[in-house]
């Protein structure tokens, strides 16, 4: 007989490692499930961030820039013109000093005339005066009456001594009014000296920076270096008001900072300081004005961050979902498949287990099975008698024995009947037919009618004969053991495409549904004491090995039919 | 007793066995010689060609099976009766196939048994018959 080998190729347990957890815990799923979604948004949202923060700086610096040098260029350029404007009105006096003598200046008629040619020839000129060395106003002409009034005192007095020329800040004066003191001081050939001094309207001043065209967000004024304003100013006072915060550091450059001013507003402050003149030039722009547009494609790169952000979520919690729910089937699959491996390997020792042991225990039973029977049939042959029929007993019960243990190692055998597959080409009637003959007997004896509907054209499958043979003996032995005298069993096969049908019929008992549900379960048997409840549970396994299927329908009082599927395909790949 | 004409041939590597079996045929008039292994078997067919084999399945040295395929191939008349000590529905299948009459399994029913020789001497003689 063949040694009943391990299902399937498996023929050594399985490492351990390859179990897999015995009890698969969904909360391990929801971990797993959790862990690849922050990994896949962490992937995707810290790029994300980082090229939005990138984007977020880039396109600050970018628009600081654009809205800042206009604002360079455009200060650079009116404090050129300032000081050109200076500078000009500043030769034209020097000019005047150098031109003419004190005795032609300290006349009235003559300072006049020039002083005409002068406010003809540029503008802003108020007046033009000659002071002496004593600081006294020698001649003056112009809208005020300032002739001899006493400037030795005055600070610019003393300044212009020492410097030669001297532009002052804006201030009220005599005149109250705000005017720019331009002052030349003049050596004559005797030692002595004069100054000429003019005054400028600084209205000036305040056209050069409306011409700088400025919006009605931002300003523009003039500073002296004590943070006095020199100019008008939209937001923070007028001309000769102290300017509402601190000067920022000295610088010739044109500098540009971002600070808060006074009422709280973000603003790019730009400014310059006179290198001859105690002016500071400042420009003040909102920057929320500026940064409108930046605004808006802040919002927008919000917008797309979140929306991004939302999406991957969605997307790595979706594609999570079914990558999980995909592994979490094959888990269940592989562990459904390893408990089944499991299981056959049991059943497999257990069978090698049970046919080592009945073939152990027949030989020896035969041989007592022969000489109780030799001694019954010696005893047969005595005459008559008391001790005769003792003895008869003795060796009935010893018969009777033996047959109880032929059963039991029967059923052993019978459970052990598991071998390897042998696949060849196969007529799945033949194999009915072969069957049956074992069968037919039995069913001959009870009056079972047996009703054969074989379909003539089947084509041949790759099976094995043997185990086929198995199936179908369980089965019709079960279609026996469930009529009564006189039954019927009627077995069909027919083609279904990609598989051969056969199904085997009676007219017996049935089964009830909880049965049903039952029968295919190893050690599940309705014949108590009779039965190992292992047919069944062998045949499903033979039928899923070749391939197959097989289904079972019963109707309690009805009858049962059993129908086995086998593949035309077979399962040749799977010989071990 | 009447003394049956069919001649039989029990082939089992347990001597105890056969040797008592062969004795309850005897003592049922049955003429029965007994081989512990398949070269007597196949010996004694030489010799005096039986009418029917019981030929048990299992044997050390030369399988059950390979002396019945020996046994048909020289003397299909002859007809066999297997015996199978763990009753697998294979080799008994098998042995069909290779044209043993039938199979039984042990430990015997020796009414069964008679009955079945008489089943299976019938055969043979059809057989002879044909021949």
């Amino acid at each position: 007989m063949d040694k009943a080998a391990a299902p399937l190729g498996i023929k050594t347990s399985p490492p351990p490692d390859l179990h897999g957890p015995r009890d698969v815990a969904p909360r391990r799923y929801k971990v797993l499930r959790r862990k690849f979604v922050v990994i896949m948004a962490l992937v995707a949202i810290v790029p994300l961030i980082a090229m939005g923060a990138i984007n977020y700086l880039e396109f600050q610096a970018a628009l600081s820039r654009e809205v800042q040098s206009p604002l360079r260029a455009l200060l650079y350029k009116t404090k050129n013109t300032i000081e050109l404007y200076l500078a000009e009105r500043a030769s034209k006096v020097s000019f005047i000093a150098q031109a003419y003598g004190f005795e032609d200046l300290a006349d009235e008629t003559t300072l006049r005339r020039i002083f005409k040619v002068l406010s003809s020839t540029s503008e802003g000129f108020v007046d033009l005066g000659l002071i002496g060395d004593d600081g006294v106003q020698v001649s003056y002409t112009g809208p005020y009456a300032l002739q001899g009034v006493d400037y030795s005192n005055e600070a610019w007095f003393q300044l212009v001594q020492v410097k030669g020329i001297y532009i002052s800040d804006v201030f009220m004066g005599f005149r109250r009014f705000p005017h720019i003191v331009i002052a030349v001081r003049r050596l004559g050939d005797d030692g002595r000296f004069w100054i000429v001094r003019t005054t400028l309207d600084t209205s000036q001043f305040d056209k050069i920076i409306a011409a700088m065209g400025l919006e009605s967000d931002s300003d523009a004024f003039l500073l002296n270096k004590k943070g006095v304003l020199q100019t008008n100013s939209r937001y923070y006072g007028d001309v000769l008001k102290q300017a509402p915060f601190t000067l920022p550091p000295q610088s010739y450059e044109i500098n540009l900072v971002d600070t808060t001013d006074p009422a709280g507003r973000d603003v790019y402050m730009a400014y310059t300081y006179f290198s001859d003149v105690n002016l500071v030039l400042m420009a003040v722009k909102s920057r929320v004005g500026a940064l409108q547009t930046w605004s808006a494609v802040r919002g927008d790169f919000i917008l797309i961050f979140v929306v991004g952000t939302i999406l991957i979520f969605l997307v790595a919690n979706r594609l999570t979902k079914g990558l999980v729910q995909h592994l979490k089937e094959s888990d269940e699959r592989r562990e459904f498949a390893f408990r089944e491996v499991e299981h056959n390997q049991r059943l497999s020792s257990i069978g090698r287990l049970a046919a080592g042991l009945a073939h152990e225990v027949n030989n020896p039973l035969a041989i007592i099975n022969e000489q109780a029977g030799l001694l019954k049939d010696l005893l047969n042959r005595q005459a008559d008698g008391p001790e005769k029929e003792r003895y008869s007993r003795l060796a009935d019960s010893i018969l009777a024995a033996v047959k109880r243990c032929r059963d039991i190692t029967h059923n052993m055998l019978g459970f052990a009947r598991r071998m390897e597959l042998a696949i060849e080409f196969l007529s799945i009637n033949e194999v009915l037919a072969e069957t049956l003959s074992f069968l037919r007997k039995e069913a001959e004896s009870r009056d079972v009618e047996i009703i054969l509907d074989l379909d003539p054209n089947l084509s041949t499958i790759p099976s094995d004969r043997g185990q086929l043979q198995q199936v179908f003996l369980n089965i019709l032995n079960n279609a026996l053991a469930a009529v009564s005298d006189k039954g019927r069993i009627q077995i069909s096969s027919k083609d279904s495409g990609q598989n051969v049908l056969v199904s085997i019929e009676d007219n017996g008992c049935g089964m009830p549904k909880e049965t049903l549900e039952h029968i295919f379960e190893p050690f599940f048997t309705t014949k108590k004491g009779r039965g190992t409840g292992l047919g069944l549970s062998i045949t499903y396994g033979i039928v899923k090995r070749l391939g197959g299927d097989i289904d079972v329908r019963s109707t309690p009082g009805q009858g049962t039919t059993f129908t086995v599927l086998l593949p035309k395909q077979g399962k040749l790949e799977e010989r071990s | 007793m009447d003394r049956s004409p069919w001649k039989v041939l029990l082939v089992d590597d347990e001597q105890q066995f056969v040797s008592t079996l062969a004795e309850r045929l005897e003592l049922r008039g049955i003429a029965a010689r007994v081989a512990y292994n398949g070269d007597q078997a196949l010996e004694a067919v030489e010799i005096d060609t039986p009418n029917i084999i019981v030929l048990d399945v299992i044997m050390p040295g030369m399988k059950g099976l390979e002396v019945l395929r020996h046994v048909k191939a020289k003397h299909p008349e002859v007809q066999v009766i297997l015996l199978t000590g763990q009753g697998a529905t294979r080799d008994g299948i098998e042995g069909m196939r290779l044209g043993a009459f039938d199979y039984m399994i042990k430990p015997l029913d020796i009414e069964a048994l008679v009955e079945k020789m008489e089943e299976a001497y019938n055969v043979a003689l059809q057989a002879r018959n044909m021949e």
